[in-house]
C-alpha cells in the first residue's frame, strides 16, 4: 500500500520529483492544521477575550496575538488555523461529491451512448463553457436561502461547478476505449454492461482522474475564498473562512493596516499553490508525454547477441 | 467553386448557428435555477417592506403569477430583444445597469488583457528557452503564485504598497472628473478623452492601473504557461531542426522560428480567458469599488434581487458564449487546419 502511494515520487526525477515534493509538504501542514485546530490555534476562531481580557481591536502583531488581531477582534493565527479546517473539509466534500455523480454518469454516458449521451454532453458543455465563479455565485446564492450559509451549501455549490469536468473527461476516456479489443474479448466472453464498465473500462478511465481532483481543490480553495469574499460563503459565525476575513479587511488595507489582508491571503496563496504543485507533479509522472524517467543502469547480456538486442534496451 | 474557398464561411455559419442551442440551454440553465428554486423572489427582495398587496402587484407586473412555461417563454423572448427585465429592489431596467456601467468593466478588462499580454509572453518566451534552469523554475512559481492568488488578496497588497504614496486606490475617477466630463458613450476613459480635458484623462488612467494591474497579473500566468510549453514544443519541430540543420544561429532560430508559431495558440486562449475575466472582474470591481456589471451583482445579490440577477448572469453567459465564437472565427481565418 505505501509503496504503491509512494510510486509517483519514485518513478519521477529532478524538478518533477521537487514539485510533487514541495506540494505534498505544504498540504500537509494545512491537513494537519485542519485536523488538529482545537490543538494548535492559540484561540477559538471567534474568541475576543482570554482569561477575562478582551483582545484588542485591529492590534500589529505582538507576542501576544502573533499575526495581530482584526476589526472584529479576533485573533489572526487562530483564524487561519481554523479556517484551514473550514477549506478543507469544503473541498473534499466537493471534490468527493463530484467525483462520485461525474465519474460514473461519464461512464455510462459515454459507453451507453445514444441521444441521453448527446443531451448530457451538451448540458455538460454548456456548464463548462460558463465561467466557474459565477455558476458558483448562483448556486451559492440560491442555496443559501434553503441551507443557509453553511459548509454544506458551499459544498454543493462547488459540486456543481466540477461535475462537467469529470463528466467530460470520463466520457471521452470511455469512447474511445468502448472499442478496445480487451472491452471486445469481455463482451465475447459473455460479461454484461454492467461488468464490462465496472471491472474492465473503469479502471482504465479513471487514470486521470487523481489529478483533476488535486487541481479541482486548488480551484476550489480559491473559488470558495471568492465566495467568501462576496458575501455568499460560509458565514461567519459558523466557521472561520479566509475569503470572508480578507473581505473585512479591504476598508483597512489602504489606511495602511496590512496584517488583516496579508496572513489570510498567504495561507490562501500557500494551499493553492501546494495543491497546484501535487496535481503538477502527479500529471507528470501520469502523463507519458511529460514523463521523464530516471535513467537506469542498462545491463548488458555477455553471451547470446541475438538476446541482448532485445533485452539490452535503455529505458528513457 | 475550390474546396478552400467555399469552407471558410461555411465554418463560420456552422459555429454561429451552433451558438444558438448552446446560449439556450444556458438561457435554461439561468432560468430553471433562478425561477423554479424555492422562495419567492419578491419578497425574497423586498419582503417585510411592502404590503401584501404590493408585493402581489409586484409580482403581478414581474407576470410571476404566471405559469411556468409562459415565464420561461417570456424570458426567452425578452433575452432575444436584449431586454433583461427589470430589478425587483430598485425597479430599474437591467439593460440600464448594463449601460451605464458596462463601459469601465470593459475598459478594465481590455486594460487586464494588456497588462497580461504585456506581463505573460515575453516571461513565458523566456522560460521557454531557458527551460529548466533557474530563471524557468522562478517565472513558472511566479506563475503558479499570481494564479494562484486570489485575486482580492493580490489587489489588497497592490493598495498596501501604492496607499503611502497616496496613489488612487478606489473607484474610476475623483468625483471631480466624474463631474466635470459629460457622458456620451458611458464609457469614462473615452468620453474623457473626448471631452479634451487632459487632466480628466490622466486621472481616469491612474484610476485604471491597479485594477487593471491586478486582473491582469490573474490572467498572465495562464499566457506563461502557454507560450513556455508551445515554444518548448516548437523547439521539438522538424523545422526548427532544418533550420538548426541549415546553420542557422540558435538566436536567429528561436526568433524567427520557434517565437511565431509559439504565438498563434495566445489568440485562441485570449478567448477562452473571457471567462475567468469575467469572473475576475467581479472580485476587482469589489475590492476596488469600480463602478462596472460585477459591483452591481455583488450588491444585487446582497439585496437578494433574483431578476437583476437572472439578469446580469444572462448577461455575462451571453457575452461569453459570443466571445467564444469570435475566436473559433479568428481562428479559422489565421489558421487553416481549424475549418479542414
Amino acid at each position: 500500500m505505501l509503496k504503491r502511494l509512494l510510486a509517483p515520487i519514485r518513478n519521477t526525477s529532478g524538478l518533477a520529483r521537487w514539485i510533487l515534493v514541495a506540494g505534498i509538504l505544504i498540504t500537509a501542514v494545512f491537513v494537519i492544521f485542519a485536523i488538529f485546530a482545537p490543538w494548535i490555534a492559540p484561540y477559538g476562531f471567534k474568541q475576543v477575550s482570554a482569561n477575562g481580557v478582551p483582545f484588542p481591536k485591529m492590534a500589529p502583531p505582538s507576542g501576544q496575538h502573533w499575526l495581530g488581531t482584526n476589526d472584529q477582534f479576533f485573533d489572526i493565527l487562530s483564524r487561519i488555523i481554523w479556517g484551514a479546517r473550514t477549506e478543507i473539509t469544503v473541498v473534499a466534500l466537493s471534490v468527493i461529491l463530484a467525483v462520485l455523480v461525474g465519474v460514473p454518469v461519464g461512464l455510462a454516458s459515454g459507453f451507453v451512448g445514444g441521444w441521453i449521451d448527446r443531451v448530457l454532453v451538451f448540458l455538460m458543455d454548456a456548464l463548462y463553457a460558463f465561467p466557474s465563479l459565477l455558476l458558483a455565485i448562483v448556486f451559492a446564492f440560491l442555496l443559501q436561502g434553503p441551507l443557509g450559509g453553511g459548509i454544506v451549501a458551499a459544498a454543493l455549490a462547488l459540486t456543481a461547478i466540477y461535475i462537467p469536468q469529470y463528466y467530460r473527461v470520463v466520457r471521452s476516456t470511455t469512447v474511445s476505449a468502448r472499442e478496445a479489443t480487451y472491452v471486445e474479448a469481455a463482451r465475447a466472453i459473455g460479461a454484461r454492461n454492467g461488468t464490462i464498465m465496472g471491472r474492465y473500462l473503469f479502471g482504465n478511465v479513471i487514470q486521470s482522474v487523481p489529478v483533476i481532483a488535486t487541481l479541482n481543490a486548488a480551484d476550489a480553495i480559491s473559488i470558495l475564498a471568492s465566495l467568501g469574499f462576496l458575501g455568499l460563503g460560509i458565514q461567519p459565525t459558523q466557521a472561520a473562512e479566509w475569503g470572508y476575513d480578507l473581505s473585512r479587511a479591504l476598508d483597512d488595507a489602504a489606511a495602511g493596516i496590512w496584517w488583516t489582508a496579508l496572513f489570510p491571503g498567504l495561507a490562501i496563496v500557500l494551499l493553492v499553490t501546494g495543491l497546484t504543485l501535487v496535481g503538477e507533479g502527479l500529471n507528470e509522472t501520469v502523463n507519458p508525454t511529460l514523463r521523464k524517467r530516471r535513467f537506469r543502469k542498462v545491463v548488458m547480456p555477455t553471451r547470446e547477441p541475438s538476446t541482448a538486442l532485445a533485452t539490452g534496451e535503455v529505458e528513457v | 467553386m475550390s474546396a478552400g474557398s467555399g469552407s471558410l464561411p461555411r465554418y463560420i455559419g456552422q459555429r454561429v448557428l451552433l451558438v444558438i442551442p448552446m446560449i439556450l440551454v444556458l438561457l435554461t440553465v439561468v432560468f430553471l435555477l433562478l425561477r423554479v428554486a424555492p422562495g419567492n423572489p419578491v419578497t425574497a427582495s423586498v419582503g417585510g417592506k411592502l404590503s401584501p398587496q404590493a408585493i402581489a402587484l409586484r409580482e403581478h407586473k414581474l407576470g410571476l403569477d404566471q405559469p411556468l412555461y409562459v415565464q420561461y417563454g417570456e424570458y426567452l423572448k425578452n433575452v432575444v430583444t436584449f431586454n433583461f427585465g427589470n430589478t425587483i429592489s430598485d425597479n430599474r431596467p437591467v439593460i440600464d445597469v448594463i449601460r451605464d456601467n458596462g463601459g469601465a468593466t470593459l475598459t478594465l478588462t481590455i486594460g487586464a488583457f494588456i497588462f497580461a499580454l504585456l506581463i505573460g509572453i515575453p516571461l513565458g518566451l523566456l522560460a521557454g528557452r531557458m527551460r529548466d534552469t533557474f530563471p524557468d523554475v522562478l517565472i513558472r512559481l511566479f506563475g503558479v503564485v499570481t494564479y494562484a492568488a486570489p485575486i482580492f488578496w493580490t489587489g489588497l497588497m497592490l493598495v498596501i504598497l501604492v496607499a503611502p504614496w497616496g496613489w488612487p486606490t478606489y473607484d474610476i475617477a475623483s468625483p471631480e472628473t466624474k463631474f466635470l466630463v459629460p457622458t456620451h458613450t458611458h464609457i469614462l476613459l473615452v468620453d474623457a478623452i473626448i471631452s479634451g480635458n487632459m487632466g480628466a484623462t490622466l486621472d481616469v488612467l491612474q484610476h485604471h492601473l491597479l485594477p487593471c494591474l491586478t486582473l491582469g497579473l490573474l490572467l498572465c500566468g495562464v499566457f506563461i504557461r502557454l507560450v513556455r510549453v508551445n515554444l518548448l514544443q516548437s523547439l521539438q519541430g522538424d523545422y526548427v531542426e532544418a533550420a538548426r540543420a541549415r546553420g542557422i544561429p540558435e538566436k536567429f532560430v528561436i526568433r524567427r522560428h520557434a517565437f511565431r508559431n509559439a504565438l498563434v495558440p495566445v489568440i485562441t486562449v485570449i478567448g477562452l480567458q473571457v471567462a475567468l475575466t469575467m469572473a475576475g472582474a467581479v472580485l476587482t470591481e469589489k475590492t476596488f469599488n469600480w463602478p462596472g456589471i460585477g459591483n452591481q451583482l455583488v450588491k444585487y445579490l446582497d439585496a437578494r434581487d433574483y431578476n437583476a440577477v437572472q439578469g446580469l448572469v444572462t448577461f455575462f453567459a451571453v457575452v461569453v458564449v459570443i466571445a467564444s465564437v469570435l475566436v473559433d472565427i479568428v481562428n479559422a481565418l489565421i489558421d487553416p487546419r481549424v475549418r479542414y
